[in-house]
């Protein structure tokens, strides 16, 4: 059989043939234009716009950016220097480096506003990344206290003094602990804030009147430029987080009176602009505070601010908690742990991992939102480019300032961004 | 004796009402009663005590005293000798107005960006992720600022437009002119007009109304075609063709209304130092307008690329597998699944042009901020009333925007059983 079938078929083949090469439409970059640029009518019309458009900015911004002039005193010169051609005056950036960052923070002090920099970088370090050493944690718990005593100067005493109402009110709960503790906590916190009402005051001048420690004190209103924004954006975040899981907590809870004020609270804030509340800041809280006190608009500012973004926060939270299936809760209870155990040890890390993105968010917008500022006064970026074009050296210089204030303002708001999406990725713990 | 008391007095100790779970909300609840009370009566004094030290009394008749100041775009009729409440109407609109436009433009923006944003062409996606990332990482009070200086730095002069060899011209065949004062665009007329309602506070153009109830009628009436087609569609398995009648519904009538009115657009033209005739839109107006929705365009183009992505892919080859084409598929499985998950922050984002529209005062845009909280405040010294009210008109407006719209999205919500 196989004999005849060989006899009868004149040529078969006994090997694979080699392989051969796809089709030149079919590999590399022209398969993959093909795929992803030109790959129907509507396709090809985008990607023509989209190139025109990519050349378009580039013929128009590229020589701007690559004539530009880093070294110029002023714009006349920087024009004569440019001698007709189009091109940046970056120079306005070298000059004015220190005011943008800095404002008219005296220039002999500029040294505490960069060490308050460079120790918040490490106090955030153990808050932010797990692998920092644990130990770090007490310095994140002194620098609030650190960096205000930086910034405003003054006596050492009174931050001192101030961060020992921590260590009064923790003393007196250890006091009554034996008694009960619930009357511990009262007592703690009663005594905390009665050593901040009535004592901090006089035993910080006393003994500053003894031991004369400071630095020079320096006004908020010479505050300015990154710093100001950095300061309130800073203290804001820090703050609104926790503020917003209160709030959240209250609108969540049984307890009418707690989640009407809650919801009121929550609304009222989500309702009304920042800017009016800003100017609640700086023109109403004279009228709500006893007359004839005066406190410092920066800290006004945090404080509207903070609560702003409190409002927003424990929506954000809300979200988190409404999130979290109800069995979870009901496995708290299970377990036989209280309200506040159940929160701390299994709803709050849940319901918070779940929200992060919102969360960031929120700190993205507070702080985008320091911008406002500028309209009660406060020199930011922005009122501090206004001032510089205000002065004749640089007057009717526009992009170059914007670009920059823009640029940082991205690079800070792109990094925490991405941060959450690492912090996303590190807490994930589902399988799929 | 404390042996019978405890047996008869039913068992009631005051420690119970803060360790027993029955009685301690009801402590906790009255506490923070009192604090709330003691706190709000604290300001209260605090706020009689200031306005006494300084001679001043609370009330709202300012409103009704002259304002004395001008206000440069105006919807209604106001001049300087107007009251202080008439400004505020005024301010109100255009805070109004801005939104609304800003409202209608930034959804477009931001439905375009963010389906391109997952469209297959690289180039386009990458373009839309810097758009995005671009607007939403900058504040939006720097856009503004950026965009009134494009406006009034870059753009020519009225100047630019005269002579024979003029260095600038108008767009779009001669009827649209940007200066550095601002953008002229051809403005409706009417040779015939049917006189104002006057609403007390308000006077209305009957025209106006006319037009109005014409189009919301016409859309009424094809909404009720429409529904008769399907009516039909489902009795009898043929739907009628409606196309052509959609089409005569909608448009006949108000053209026929257009042209009974002597509908005509007036173009602008350079006449002297300025243009004239026309509508004219203030730098402050289109910076706002710009900025806005562009900065809000960014954020519903995440909103809605997260309400397509949270649309499984199965949904897709489910309807491809039922043989239907990617049109349907698109308009009768995506988009109302990928709704409900857009509405809701779609929401916010309304509500959130609205409150930003107060950052007009960067750019000098008289909204109600700018009036009443602006102008009218330093004139009268009311700092108090006059924020009071502001917070409460931004209040009511944010309140009934978000009523209106939750409205709207319990209507498209997933009916749960």
């Amino acid at each position: 059989m196989s004999d005849t079938h060989s006899n009868t078929v004149a040529y078969v083949r006994d090997s694979m043939l080699p392989e051969a090469t796809p089709p030149l439409t079919e590999v590399g970059a022209i398969r993959w234009l093909r795929e992803n640029l030109f790959s129907g009518v509507l396709n090809i019309i985008l990607t023509v716009l989209g190139i025109s458009s990519v050349i378009w900015i580039v013929l128009h911004i590229g020589p701007w950016f690559l004539n530009a002039v880093w070294n110029a005193e002023s714009l006349a010169e920087c024009r004569q220097i440019l001698d007709g051609a189009t091109g940046a005056c970056f120079g306005v950036i070298k000059d004015r480096w220190h005011q943008l960052i800095f404002g008219f923070y005296p220039p002999s002090a500029y040294w505490r506003p960069t060490l308050a920099f460079v120790l918040m970088l490490v106090a955030l370090a153990p808050i932010l990344f797990a692998g920092a050493p644990r130990k770090l944690f007490w310095f994140s718990a002194i620098y609030p206290a650190l960096a205000f005593w930086l910034l405003w100067g003054g006596t050492i005493w009174f931050p001192i003094i101030a961060m020992a109402g921590f260590a009064v009110g923790y003393l007196a709960y250890r006091v009554t602990l034996p008694l009960s503790t619930l009357a511990a906590t009262i007592v703690g916190v009663l005594a905390t804030i009665l050593w901040w009402l009535y004592l901090t005051g006089p035993i910080s001048n006393m003994l500053s009147g003894a031991l004369p420690i400071g630095i020079m004190p320096i006004r908020s209103d010479s505050f300015g430029g990154f710093m100001v924004s950095t300061v309130i954006g800073v203290t804001g975040i820090a703050l609104s987080l926790p503020i917003g899981i209160v709030l959240a907590l209250g609108r969540q809870s049984d307890m009418f009176l707690i989640k009407t004020v809650s919801v009121g609270f929550i609304e009222f804030i989500r309702g009304v602009p920042l800017i009016t509340l800003l100017f609640t800041a700086s023109l109403l809280l004279n009228y709500f505070l006893p007359p004839g006190t005066n406190f410092d608009i920066i800290l006004r500012v945090i404080i509207m601010v903070t609560l702003f973004a409190s409002a927003y926060m424990a929506e954000v939270i809300r979200g988190g908690l409404a999130a979290l299936p109800r069995g979870q809760y009901e496995a708290a209870d299970a377990l036989g742990l209280d309200y506040w155990k159940a929160q701390r040890l299994i709803i709050m890390p849940q319901a918070l991992k779940i929200s992060i993105p919102g969360i960031v968010n929120t700190f993205i917008g507070l702080f985008k939102d320091t911008t406002l500022v500028v309209f009660i006064g406060i020199l930011d970026p922005i009122g501090l480019s206004n001032a510089i074009r205000a002065d004749s050296d640089w007057n009717g210089i526009y992009w170059e300032l914007f670009g920059f204030i823009g640029l940082c303002f991205f690079i800070f708001c792109f990094g925490m961004s991405r941060y959450s999406q690492y912090l996303e990725r590190k807490l994930k713990t589902d399988h799929r | 004796m404390a042996m019978t008391n405890e047996s008869s007095g039913a068992s009631f100790r005051p420690s119970m009402l803060l360790y027993d779970t029955r009685y301690r909300s009801m402590t906790i609840q009255i506490v923070v009663m009192f604090m709330l009370m003691a706190g709000f009566a604290w300001l209260v004094d605090n706020t009689v005590e200031n306005l006494r030290a300084l001679g001043k009394d609370f009330n709202f008749n300012f409103l009704s005293v002259r304002a004395g100041y001008d206000i440069n775009q105006r919807l209604v009729e106001y001049t300087n000798d107007s009251s202080h409440g008439r400004a505020m109407l005024v301010g109100l609109l255009n805070t109004l107005l801005l939104a609304l436009v800003s409202c209608v433009t930034a959804t477009v923006i931001g439905v375009i960006a963010g389906v391109l944003r997952l469209s297959k062409n690289w180039i386009v996606s990458r373009l839309m992720g810097l758009y995005v990332e671009a607007f939403r990482n900058v504040p939006l009070l720097l856009w503004i600022i950026v965009i009134f200086a494009v406006m009034t730095e870059s753009m020519p002069a009225p100047s630019a437009f005269r002579g024979e060899n003029a260095t600038s011209s108008m767009l779009f065949f001669d009827t649209v002119a940007i200066t550095n004062r601002g953008v002229y665009v051809p403005g409706p007329l009417f040779t015939t007009s049917l006189g104002a309602i006057n609403l007390g506070i308000i006077s209305v153009s009957i025209n106006f109304l006319l037009i109005l109830a014409v189009v919301v009628g016409s859309l009424w009436a094809n909404i009720r075609l429409l529904r008769h087609a399907t009516a039909v569609q489902e009795a009898t398995g043929l739907r009628p063709v409606t196309w052509w009648k959609s089409l005569l519904i909608l448009f006949a009538p108000i053209t026929v209304v257009l042209i009974a009115l002597g509908f005509h657009l007036s173009y602008p033209s350079l006449q002297g130092f300025n243009f004239q005739d026309g509508t004219f839109l203030r730098n402050s107006f289109i910076a706002m307008w710009l900025a806005l929705s562009l900065y809000t365009g960014a954020f519903i183009a995440e909103n809605v690329r997260a309400g397509i992505l949270a649309v499984s892919r199965g949904q897709t080859e489910a309807a491809f597998a039922l043989g239907m084409r990617p049109s349907w598929t698109m308009n009768l499985v995506i988009l109302p699944q990928a709704l409900r998950v857009i509405i809701p922050p779609l929401i916010s984002q309304y509500l959130n042009i609205t409150k930003n529209t107060s950052l007009g005062i960067a750019v000098g845009y008289m909204d109600l901020r700018s009036t009443l909280g602006g102008i009218t405040i330093n004139q009268t010294g009311r700092e108090l009333e006059g924020m009071l009210l502001l917070m409460l008109v931004y209040l009511a407006i944010s309140l009934l925007i978000s009523g209106l719209m939750n409205i709207y999205n319990n209507s498209v919500r997933l009916k749960e059983r």
